[in-house]
């Protein structure tokens, strides 16, 4: 059987899901046989340089740059998955979804505790370089058609694993009361 | 003593008294009927209609209807089953649910339906409204994000006296739980706790006690919602 291509990315996440990735423990072995990461954090590869037939998000959509690579993901992998709570709903960075991004800007830049004395030109970050924010942070199905979607924060590495082996294996995914958490 | 009837639930013959209502006559025959707005002990009001069952062929909630000589009930069809999914996921869909970040995760009724019914994301985009949170008093803390306007706390709390500390507030999409500021300010701890145990979801907290109980021991993290119901059996 030929390897199954995977590429993973970060956007608007805090790399928990990818930590659980890694909790599959010694069964990151039985996955290596199974499959080739392409572009993705756990081999630092930075430009998809194939076609990938799973494309893993974690987080959900803040900057521009997150949608960047976003759209990247969907244009260049055949099956996409949501991993964590973050990419399905956008997560505790969408805690900010109902105040104004001004007031968010406002109070990480100019107002708060650490920063009120530290900027005297009261410099909002404005650099080119700078990805800019969004309005607010988007679930990725509201950007991309998403194939399937893995919840948790992180989602438990059982999850994970059963979701992989079946989309690799084309079987029928397990789903055993213990797998679906949303913490 | 109450006379007995016998009614059938998905072709299982049952048993209960006349005049229980449904859910409870399930209950005593080691049926789950899922429930989210009903108390037991409490008149029902038949709002969330998660317990939705087909009875004779027509759809009704099960926590407001009384069994009687030979009714015949469906609870776990296909399309019941999916009615249900559907309404658990339009709540999350309609509230601001950050399960992660909530003191009620683990323990909380909503949550715990939507693992029995598999829910991996809600099929209705979700809304994020704004609603407002109130920690003014002592004692609990009030998140409308997380509200599911169930009414439990107003149906089932009341003081010494009688008098209701929970009332709805405001009307159609802005309605919400407003907490009666003079009344709850020198509730007892007692009471306290009630205001939070008979809340389903994590809207009404009890202040100073957090994330007392660690994953793993919480009470939907070994077994599913109603699987209490069906061991009985
Ligand atoms: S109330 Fe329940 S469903 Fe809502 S955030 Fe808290 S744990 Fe999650
Ligand atoms: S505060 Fe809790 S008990 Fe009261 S209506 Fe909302 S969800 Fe129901
Ligand atoms: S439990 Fe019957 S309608 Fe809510």
């Amino acid at each position: 059987m030929d390897k199954k291509i995977v590429a993973t990315t970060s956007l608007a996440g805090c790399f928990g899901c990818h930590m659980s990735v890694l909790d599959i423990d010694e069964r990151i072995l039985d996955l290596i046989e199974l499959v080739e990461f392409n572009k993705s954090p756990i081999d630092d590869i930075k430009t998809f340089t194939k076609h990938c037939d799973i494309g893993i998000v974690e987080g959900g959509c803040a900057t521009s740059e997150n949608v960047h690579v976003l759209k990247e993901f969907r244009k260049n992998c055949s099956t996409l998955i949501a991993l964590g709570e973050c990419a399905i709903m956008g997560g505790l960075p969408a805690l900010r979804n109902n105040i104004p991004i001004t007031e968010c800007l406002e109070e990480a830049y100019l107002n708060g505790l650490t920063t009120k004395d530290n900027n005297p030109d009261r410099i909002l970050p404005n650099d080119e370089e700078i990805p800019m924010m969004l309005d607010r942070v988007y679930p990725i199905r509201e950007l991309v058609k998403v194939d399937f979607f893995l919840p948790g924060c992180p989602p438990t590495a059982d999850l994970i694993w059963n979701a992989l082996t079946a989309l690799i294996l084309g079987k029928e995914m397990d789903l055993p009361y213990e797998v679906i958490r949303y913490d | 003593m109450a006379k007995i009837v016998t009614f059938s639930i998905d072709g299982q013959k049952c048993m209960a008294e006349e005049g229980q209502y449904l859910v409870d006559a399930a209950e005593t025959n080691g049926v789950y009927i899922p429930t989210l707005c009903n108390m037991t002990g409490v008149p029902p009001q038949g709002s969330c209609r998660v317990c939705s069952v087909k009875i004779n062929g027509k759809l009704t909630t099960a926590c407001t209807t009384k069994v009687s000589e030979g009714m015949e009930v469906i609870n776990e069809s296909e399309e019941i089953q999916d009615l249900r999914k559907a309404i658990i996921e339009l709540l999350f869909a309609e509230g601001n649910h950050f399960c992660p970040s909530c003191e009620q995760s683990g323990n909380c009724e909503l949550q715990a339906l939507a693992y029995r019914f598999q829910v991996l994301v809600p099929r209705f985009p979700y809304l994020f409204p704004e609603r407002d949170i109130e920690a003014s008093n002592p004692k609990l803390f009030k998140d409308h994000n997380r509200s599911i306007l169930c009414k439990r706390c107003i149906r089932a709390i009341t003081d010494e006296r009688g008098r209701r500390l929970f009332a709805f507030g405001k009307r159609g999409d802005r309605i919400g739980i407003s907490i009666d500021t003079k009344l709850a300010a020198n509730i007892s701890d007692e009471l306290a706790d009630r205001a939070a145990e008979v809340c389903p979801v994590g809207a009404i907290i009890r202040k100073g006690r957090g994330f007392a109980v660690p994953i793993g021991q919480r009470r939907y993290d070994g077994q599913p919602i109603g699987a209490d119901v069906e061991q009985a059996k």
